[in-house]
């Protein structure tokens, strides 16, 4: 491989680079701008941020959002973890086929028609449209990403764990909470946080779903948007930004250590 | 005495008709589907005793191991532990532990608390658990790895903690599924005594499945020989070796000559063979082959002599030339060519460092035997 830094390759990294970050560097540079223009630069200042934590509007929507999140990450991950053990384990009932496409449809299923038909299906039974029927279409749409994270590391596991442990005398049950769940954790805790992410920027279903009362933070900004772009929103994404960052940093740190500290013990272990 | 062998074997329950089996297996049949997996398979195990499984992999031997843990149930046939039929108990209350291929070591726990796993399982108290975890940690000789989680540590000692967490019940049968499959070579050797040792420490029945012929001899007090889901002989080593009933065993465990044949004369006290290209051998070993009758004559190698000239006094001798000459330092193994064709292999120890009678390649030499040196088969 050629490690040199030929012209064409720092032409196409900066371009590439450009493409994806400059619009978001926009936005954080001008969630400081002192100016209410917001494509007019009138130099630095922090009190977007200040006003964002007086704005009721937009806190409220992010507490709704925070809510909705964590209920429906919780529920859709242990809905999706049932799934993806059923479909691994009891490999010959019958219809195997039909309902492991069925658990993974909505993951393909274009947003809106998932909202509509959820909204159609909220409005046939009666139900209220608010906080609950958000919550109820997060869970159903989250719910088989969480399914295909877990199935991915269950074909992995070796079920003679699973044969040890009842051999050593533990029950299926006492077995599946002593030593599936823990060995599979991992994959349920990335279950959930993608189910918590995907919840956390959804608009479509939010939007046919949600009700008065019940308006998440992706609605507040779209719907302020529409009004026109303020600093304020600017600010509000900047920190949101910022919370998925710092997230995702956190975990790839914790995830590269535990991986260099195994291969330590691995090393350490040969040695004897 | 005389007796097969090099080894004088006090413990033999299955010769004492008095002596109440433990393990049986009574007509068991297992089926998967279209396969057979196990046909109709009758064995007897005895207390204390350490019985081998052995034969190549798809032969059903791990599908028996597997329904003596309760992992499988026969689709007829019954199982009798001591006495009571295991049908329907499931594996977590069955008296017997087992040892994975895998060692299936719980990741996320320390090695004490995978020894400890079995002992919670019961109920046993706190104090009572540590002492066992503390006893097993020094009969594995574990003592400074109990905190480690299974990945520090080596392949050698896993197989140590799989080894004592299985045997911290102190279960009435310890099953083990090729205990020794993950070892290197010079590893495998020296668990294979440590095995033995345990064994008689704990006084528990061992029964081990494993597709390594020379495990099986090492380790067994006797081996049932399994091809296609059935029971071929059960017998020591030094009986399954020195004395095969059939073909396939003798072909199965170390090398063996075969003569094909026919019984052309037999008295009281021998048979005389006369083989399909015309040699002629006498057996005294009481072969109850009839007269006329198609056969096998098999021959170990260290069985046979090799000589430049006629020995004297050899009941049996054929003749022929030096094919081929291998000397590998504690033996010289030869490939004699007999004048009708066949190839024979023979071996010599080494006994000496200087031969009398050294041989090459396309040397005249002749080849000999003692009329009880051999067995004759007749399936």
């Amino acid at each position: 491989m050629n490690a040199t830094w030929s012209r064409f390759n720092i032409t196409s990294i900066v371009l590439g680079f450009a493409f994806l970050y400059l619009p978001i560097v926009l936005l954080i540079v001008f969630s400081f701008n002192e100016s209410k223009l917001v494509t007019v630069w009138g130099g630095f200042s922090t009190k977007w941020y200040v006003s964002l934590f007086h704005n009721q509007g937009l806190m409220d929507a992010t507490w709704v959002t925070a809510r909705v999140g964590v209920i429906s990450a919780t529920v859709a991950t242990v809905l999706g973890t049932l799934a993806a053990i059923t479909l691994t384990r009891y490999t010959r009932f019958r219809g195997r086929v039909l309902f492991s496409g069925m658990v993974f449809a909505p993951l393909v299923m274009p947003e809106v028609i998932t909202g509509l038909s959820l909204l159609l299906l909220f409005v046939a039974v009666g139900l209220d449209r608010g906080f609950l029927t958000v919550t109820l279409a997060h869970i159903t749409f989250t719910m088989c990403f969480v399914a295909v994270v877990v199935q991915s590391r269950l074909v992995t596991f070796d079920r003679s764990l699973e044969e040890a442990a009842m051999d050593l005398g533990a029950p299926p049950v006492k077995t599946f909470f002593q030593i599936t769940l823990p060995v599979i954790l991992p994959a349920i805790i990335s279950g959930w946080m993608l189910a918590f992410t995907l919840s956390l920027d959804d608009l479509v279903i939010a939007s046919f779903t949600s009700g008065p009362g019940a308006t998440t933070l992706p609605m507040k900004i779209y719907s302020q948007v529409r009004l026109g772009v303020t600093p304020e929103i600017n600010a509000a994404c900047t920190i949101l930004i910022a919370v998925v960052a710092v997230g995702v940093i956190i975990a790839s740190i914790a995830n590269k250590r535990r991986e260099m500290q195994r291969q330590l013990d691995e090393q350490a272990a040969q040695r004897g | 005495m005389k007796s097969l062998g090099s080894i004088r074997r006090d413990f033999a329950p299955w010769n004492d008709p008095n002596a109440k089996p433990y393990i049986q297996f009574d007509k068991v049949t297992k089926k998967f589907g279209d396969f057979t997996a196990v046909n109709n398979l009758s064995l007897t195990i005895f207390e204390r005793e350490f019985f081998a499984l052995l034969g190549a992999s798809g032969c059903g031997k791990s599908t028996l191991l597997r329904m003596l843990a309760g992992f499988e149930e026969p689709s007829a046939g019954r199982i009798l532990l001591d006495g009571q039929d295991l049908r329907g108990i499931p594996p977590y209350k069955r008296p017997v532990n087992m040892m994975f291929q895998s060692y299936a070591l719980f990741p996320h726990m320390t090695v004490e608390k995978n020894i400890a796993f079995g002992l919670k399982q019961e109920g046993m108290p706190g104090a009572d658990i540590d002492k066992r975890v503390a006893e097993m940690l020094k009969l594995v000789k574990l003592e400074q790895f109990a905190k480690r989680k299974p990945h520090q540590l080596s392949g050698g000692q896993r197989q140590r903690v799989a080894l004592a967490r299985s045997v911290a019940k102190r279960p009435k049968v310890l099953l083990l599924d090729e205990p020794l499959g993950a070892l290197d070579k010079k590893l495998r050797e020296e668990t294979q005594f440590e095995l033995m040792d345990l064994q008689q420490e704990l006084g528990l029945t061992f029964v081990v499945v494993t597709h390594d012929q020379e495990e099986a001899m090492t380790m067994a007090d006797r081996i049932a020989i399994m091809d296609k889901g059935e029971v071929m002989q059960v017998a020591t080593p030094a009986e399954i070796y020195e004395a095969p009933t059939s073909r396939f065993v003798a072909h199965f465990v170390g090398n063996v000559n075969m003569f094909e044949g026919k019984v052309a004369e037999r008295t009281a006290s021998a048979t005389r063979i006369t083989g399909a290209t015309g040699a002629q051998i006498v057996v005294d070993n009481g072969s109850d082959a009839a007269a006329g009758s198609d056969i096998i004559f098999a021959i170990r190698p260290e069985k046979i002599k090799v000589s430049s000239k006629k020995p004297v006094d050899a009941v049996n001798a054929l003749e022929g030339e030096v094919y081929d000459v291998a000397y590998l330092g504690d033996m010289t193994v030869y490939h004699i060519k007999l004048d009708d064709g066949q190839i024979v292999r023979a071996s010599a120890l080494n006994a000496s460092r200087v031969t009398e009678d050294p041989l090459t390649w396309n040397d005249r030499a002749w080849v000999s035997f003692r009329p009880d040196a051999g067995v004759v088969l007749t399936r």
